[in-house]
């Protein structure tokens, strides 16, 4: 293709060769393969454009608030907020600032079963094959090859979790990432690899300490679902409300497994996020589900991919937006079947409820069929609160206020309610609920 | 002691006059009942009283205890001790009968005061059983799927729970079979008493056979324009409701 308006010109940002070699610096001795690659990264971050107003991939975005200005490596953290979800949990990992802070097992006969929940700097010492084979190994195709390249440059550490063959991990394991100080950019990362016939419940938790800092995340996540392999994951993205957050998840599904993902929105300035689901074998599932609660001035930014590599391959995607005040929410979704992945069914919605007459909602749902026996459906709507049911509530006492706020977790219970265990249904309802009533939660 | 004074009430929808001067006065203790045709501004009556914000009240007043509700928001009117059983109770999904319930009994504390979630369980399930509802019922999400029956008994509850002084229930029979007519109306009386004051509204008279009035009130064309004590209802019932018009198109204009 040929440019015919000239590029603009790479942008680094802060995040400058001399920065990039003193990130190094502060890293433990790396594996030969994965310090080449953080190197090819880097030079892919710098070569690459910041995206555009015209970028198919960007449409709808304030490409204006993507800069990568005045940030810092941030300095190495004393204490994090108080990290609980009112949830029993199998391990707990806490990264402050991109580094451990602290690693708990709290299930005693994890290590036993062969179950690993390590930093990703431990496992590239001693799971270094399965960490090559699966850290950051799908292409980012949603338009954040520039953010995923300044990720993998720039990544200090992460999350590892290895589940072996036929284990069941019954309690949920929780990792924590908690940017902390004004202009501080972190990069967490998480690597969940799922045997034959393994189980396992990730939540994923991202926040901040100050609602006022001025920050930037640059995550990832893989998830690798084996033969027959279980994959539950909740992301809950609670940065400071002047962050520009850009997440992106690759979600990988072999033959049987399933993985569900629920994703919840509540924090950042604006808050990119994009969802990669590929569909490899036959009797894949796999279940994208998102919750945004966009106030303000915020903006969600939410690109998804449903890949069918195979026949008899599953996929349903249900993202539901709550918008107040002037937020914006983009949703832009595809789903692709490639030719020989016949008996697909391969669902997408996106739902929206407009709290405020100023707020934005942007829909680009679309399909992509190869295939010529499969069932697919698409849709996007965009709803207000419906008057009767907001005077049925009143009626009842309940100020209008809250009347909205109940109809809001109504409409999201259709979402909370795809969730098996009952208390991550209370613990993700409760995170919602203080943010309706403006508290900051960082728990 | 509580009192509902309807006085020389006039609503509009848009431009068009729906209630044209309606009086009206309930007691706490007391059952009225208000009969008429279709089309005769009944339910807007009910809407209005409730707050409902699409109807314009362009002359008189409606006064709770004394007090003018006019001016109140829907929420503030409830809160105050009115309640609308709906004809068409709206449906909620994803909002269960026990959330939506508790934040109904939360709005009614002082600011900042919690809810005692066990006393609120178990004073939901003491009304449940007067009402002869399944518990299960609770965590069904509001009017959705519900039958006709199940919608009625429903409002029934939230009546029960809530604890109005005044209650205005539109067409309550409508849309219900015998057996769920009687068994709403078991639960109506089982909560009348010296405390609540009540409005029905309704076309027909089956109901009042059931839930037996103080006082029956005829409505035509937005004005009451003929009052009387039960057997009013039976008379309308054997001779319909044609020779109240002929007697009002009698009278000097």
């Amino acid at each position: 293709m040929t440019a015919t308006t000239a590029s603009p010109a790479p942008t680094v940002g802060a995040f400058t060769r001399a920065a990039f070699e003193a990130h190094l610096a502060t890293l433990p001795p790396l594996p030969d393969w994965w310090l080449a690659r953080k190197r090819a990264a880097f030079e892919r971050f710098a070569t690459l454009p910041l995206p555009v107003r015209t970028d198919e991939a960007w449409r709808f975005s304030n490409v204006a608030g993507l800069t990568l200005d005045g940030f810092a490596p941030p300095a190495p953290a004393r204490a994090v907020p108080f990290a609980s979800i009112g949830i029993s949990k199998a391990a707990r990992l806490i990264f402050a600032n991109g580094r451990l802070f602290s690693r708990e097992i709290l299930a005693p006969d994890l290590g036993r079963r062969g179950v690993v929940v390590d930093t990703l700097q431990n496992a590239l010492r001693e799971h270094g094959d399965v960490v090559r084979e699966h850290l950051l190994a799908q292409p980012a195709r949603l338009g954040s090859g520039k953010f995923s390249a300044l990720h993998e440059a720039f990544l200090v550490d992460g999350a590892f979790i290895h589940v072996p063959r036929g284990v069941e991990v019954e309690l949920p394991i929780g990792i924590f990432s908690f940017a902390l100080g004004d202009r501080a950019a972190v990069f967490p990362h998480t690597l969940v690899v799922a045997d034959e016939g393994a189980r396992v419940t990730v939540i994923d938790y991202f926040g901040s300490q100050d609602d006022s800092e001025r920050q930037l995340a640059v995550g990832a996540n893989d998830l690798y679902a084996g033969h027959g392999a279980r994959i539950t994951y909740v992301g809950k993205q609670d940065w400071s409300h002047q962050a520009l957050a850009l997440q992106s998840n690759s979600t990988v599904v072999r033959r049987d497994a399933s993985v569900q993902s629920l994703n919840l929105h509540l924090g950042a300035r604006q808050a990119r996020h994009e969802s990669h689901s590929q569909l490899q074998a036959p009797g894949a599932n796999s279940e994208m589900l998102s919750l945004t609660v966009a106030r303000d001035d915020q903006e969600f930014d939410q690109r998804t991919l449903q890949i069918h590599q195979a026949p008899n391959t599953r996929s349903d995607l249900l993202y539901k937006n709550a918008l107040l005040q002037k937020a914006r929410t983009i949703f832009s979704g595809l789903i692709v079947v490639d030719p020989d992945a016949q008996k697909t069914d391969a669902y997408q919605s996106n739902r929206n409820l407009m709290l405020s007459d100023e707020a934005e909602a942007n829909s680009l749902p679309g399909l992509e069929i190869q295939a010529n026996d499969v069932r697919c459906t698409h849709g996007a709507t965009t709803s207000r609160i419906d008057p009767e049911q907001e005077f049925y509530l009143q009626t009842r006492g309940i100020p209008k206020r809250a009347a909205d706020e109940l109809l809001t977790f109504g409409f999201f219970e259709e979402v909370l309610n795809r969730l098996s265990q009952d208390d991550l249904h209370a613990a993700l309802r409760a995170l919602i609920q203080n943010n309706f009533s403006g508290e900051k939660a960082t728990r | 002691m509580s009192s509902l004074v309807i006085h020389d009430l006039h609503v509009s929808i848009g431009d068009k006059p729906i209630v044209k001067g309606l009086s009206l006065t309930v007691n706490s203790g007391e059952v009225h009942a208000i009969m008429g045709p279709n089309g005769t501004g009944k339910s807007t009556l009910a809407k209005v009283i409730a707050g409902h914000p699409d109807y314009t009240v362009t002359g008189g007043d409606v006064l709770l205890d004394g007090r003018s509700v006019l001016e109140q928001e829907a929420d503030e009117r409830a809160r105050a001790g009115l309640f609308l059983a709906f004809q068409y109770p709206s449906e909620i999904p994803g909002v269960s009968i026990a959330n939506f319930l508790r934040a109904a009994v939360q709005a009614r504390l002082p600011e900042g005061e919690e809810i005692d979630a066990s006393a609120y369980y178990k004073r939901l399930y003491a009304k449940m059983d007067l009402l002869k509802i399944d518990r299960k019922f609770t965590s069904r999400s509001v009017n959705e799927g519900f039958s006709g029956g199940e919608k009625k008994r429903c409002e029934i509850l939230q009546m029960a729970m809530l604890e109005p002084k005044m209650a205005v229930m539109d067409e309550t029979d409508s849309g219900l079979d015998i057996d769920a007519l009687r068994i709403v109306s078991e639960g109506v009386n089982a909560l009348r008493g010296p405390g609540l004051g009540v409005l029905m509204i309704t076309h027909y008279q089956r109901l009042l056979s059931y839930i037996v009035p103080d006082f029956v009130h005829v409505m035509y064309d937005g004005r009451i324009v003929k009052s009387g004590d039960k057997s009013l209802a039976l008379e309308l019932e054997t001779r319909g409701y044609d020779w109240v018009k002929q007697e009002l198109a009698a009278l000097p204009a």
